[in-house]
């Protein structure tokens, strides 16, 4: 008991205080792991879940239960809450088979830095995911995140978040990213946001509002009351503004929606229709569709407003937009040779050249963040959601169903959501799917969905 | 005397009529004290108001051009239609109109909003064409998102593959 007491006092003595940044220093493990596996008490509550162990993420433990703001009322319920929203992360996307808090026995706040290793290889777990919570004097609460392979005994990785009650989530988004990152090795992209369209009603009287959520569906909020159609959301890069498409005013416009203040703007006071808007990569300017006379070119306008510049000079439909990551190009979408394709030129316009040629129509092209792939809807019979290279080679399908459209990029690059629509009723829904075209899901949204727009990792 | 009170009588009734048959939230209005002097055997007064919505959709072949699939020209059916639109709009050179254009759900979004435009806008060109004059229409896109007939299937999409004139009142 005297020992145990001593590995508590040790261990909350070298967490140090952190510093409000994304990636404090986290204390090492302690020299000697813990042989005591008094901290072990719960017992598996899912036996089958057992047998697909790869990840264990017990529930984080706090050193003082303290009242938060934080969902769960205190730091000790908010701890299982956290282990809880890193579980769901990894679950969902595919790659590893994590058991939970809920089916895993707690663990005493000293053995966070110092696992009983022998106890969770004995329990099959490769990987081990421990953290703990606690509140700052300021109503904060400090989060740490460690990662450790089981089997060999060791620490791989570990952050520390210091983040406000009402941004708990974000520190689980940000521990659930470095066990990926690590683990994966790609970019992180849970601590994410997504802007799309909630849909409700039936067929021809819609209703169409504006709604953000976080990457896993939490925070869900609607932006726009449904009074005015609303479509084709996208994030800016620094997540304040949403520009979209409203038919506020009778006719479709662009509007830029500062999340901030609440603040609406038209973007451009052209004549005709203004649509498909897109942000370029550092967010100063917006590319966006106008139709003239029934002809349709792509236009580029700083954010803030002001002189248009004509990017496309062809008879048809030009339309849509997205930027390569360096924003020295931009991928869109053309009728000029009498059906939709895709296309891409520089970024002031120049040389404009068709990329796609698989039969069928290819619509709404989006450059991966990684800039090494063109996702898009390839029409043919079904509409079915495709990427391509630059060049327009090496084109696969990765969902095939009645009608996928409207790819977005996951912020790395590695995971596409699109909406899917179904046959007569017309209800849609998000669904995602990984590059290699598995791990197909459904998101889980309060009504109808449509439009996805995935948003960067947040800083 | 008495004929002016008929001329008032008449133009009241038409009055309530178009308004059943373009809002029938609102209720036709009061009779006036003037008009419950008429007598019982006048004639019953028919049609809409002269350059009502009513009126045009009763005196056009249709308000309704249709489209085939990813296309926006106007064919010799939908001039004729248009022709009689012109004619109507000749009659009331006062009156203006706005052409929705719209599209079967078998096309992806920011399409069919350009796709709908250049509809409305082709049908615009023909009453213009015809002589109306441009700045009595103007059009709006509706793309995909207000579909007529509900299915997923060919007649459903040819019924939705539209422009459709509308009276400015």
């Amino acid at each position: 008991m005297t020992i145990r007491k001593l590995a508590l006092l040790l261990a909350v003595a070298s967490f140090p205080a952190l510093a409000f940044a994304q990636q404090a220093a986290v204390p090492a493990s302690a020299a000697s792991p813990q042989a005591d596996e008094g901290g072990l008490t719960g017992s598996v509550t899912d036996e089958s879940e057992w047998q697909d162990l790869g990840i264990a993420i017990p529930s984080f433990p706090t050193d003082r239960s303290e009242a938060t703001a934080a969902d769960g009322g205190t730091t000790e319920v908010l701890g299982r809450n956290l282990a809880r929203v890193v579980y769901g992360d990894l679950k969902n996307n595919g790659l590893f088979k994590p058991v939970g808090p809920d089916a895993l026995p707690g663990i005493a706040y000293a053995e966070v830095a110092s696992p009983a290793f022998a106890g969770w290889r004995g329990r099959s777990a490769e990987m081990l995911v421990q953290g703990f919570v606690k509140a700052v004097a300021d109503g904060r609460l400090t989060v740490g995140c460690y990662l450790y392979d089981v089997s060999l005994g060791t620490e791989l990785a570990r952050q520390g978040y210091v983040v406000k009650p009402e941004e708990w989530r974000r520190a689980a988004h940000k521990c659930a990213d470095m066990v990926y990152s690590r683990l994966s090795g790609e970019s992180p992209f849970f601590d994410s946001k997504i802007a799309y369209i909630a849909e409700t009603g039936p067929k021809d009287r819609r209703r169409k509002q504006l709604a953000i959520m976080d990457s896993d569906g939490a925070n869900h909020r609607f932006i726009t009351n449904g009074q005015a159609t609303a479509l084709t959301p996208r994030y800016s890069p620094d997540y304040s503004k949403i520009v979209y498409l409203s038919y506020l005013n009778g006719a479709p416009r662009i509007y830029v929606y500062e999340i901030g203040t609440g603040r609406q703007t038209l973007v451009t006071q052209g004549k005709g229709p203004t649509f498909a808007p897109r942000w370029s990569p550092d967010g100063k300017s917006i590319l966006y569709s106008m139709a003239i006379s029934g002809n349709t070119d792509i236009y580029r306008v700083p954010a803030t407003g002001g002189e248009s510049v004509r990017l496309t000079n062809t008879p048809g439909i030009n339309v849509g937009g997205s930027y390569s990551p360096d924003g020295s190009k931009i991928v869109f979408e053309s009728d000029r040779s009498g059906s939709q394709q895709v296309y891409v030129m520089d970024a002031g316009g120049g040389n404009q050249r068709r990329i796609s040629f698989f039969g069928g129509r290819s619509a709404t092209p989006e450059w991966s963040p990684r800039g090494d792939q063109i996702a898009f809807t390839h029409m043919a019979g079904n509409f079915r959601i495709a990427v391509m290279n630059p060049q327009g080679g090496e084109m696969r399908e990765l969902t095939d169903s009645w009608q996928d459209e409207a790819p977005t990029w996951a912020p790395n690059g590695r995971i596409i959501q699109f909406f899917r629509t179904q046959k007569n009723s017309g209800e849609s829904s998000i669904w995602q799917v990984d590059l290699t075209g598995r791990n197909e899901r459904k998101l889980d949204t309060p009504r109808g969905a449509s439009d996805p727009a995935w948003g960067p990792v947040l800083p | 005397m008495p004929r002016n009170f008929l001329t008032a009588t008449l133009l009241l009734s038409a009055f309530s009529m178009a308004a059943c048959t373009t809002k029938p939230k609102e209720l036709p209005p009061q009779p006036s004290a003037s008009t419950t002097t008429t007598r019982p055997d006048a004639p019953t007064p028919a049609g809409p108001v002269p350059g009502s919505q009513a009126d045009f959709l009763a005196s056009v072949l249709s308000d309704t051009v249709y489209f085939d699939t990813d296309r926006y020209n106007v064919d010799t059916e939908d001039q004729g239609t248009l022709q009689s639109q012109a004619q109507w709009l000749a009659r009331y050179p006062g009156k203006s109109v706005t052409i929705e254009g719209h599209c079967d759900e078998r096309g992806t979004r920011d399409y069919n909003i350009a796709l709908g435009e250049r509809r409305a806008n082709a049908a615009k060109n023909y009453l213009v064409s015809v002589g109306v004059d441009a700045s009595r229409i103007s059009t709006v896109s509706y793309g995909k998102e207000r579909p007529l007939a509900l299915g997923s299937d060919e007649a459903s999409w040819a019924k939705n593959r539209r422009a459709v004139t509308i009276t400015v009142q």
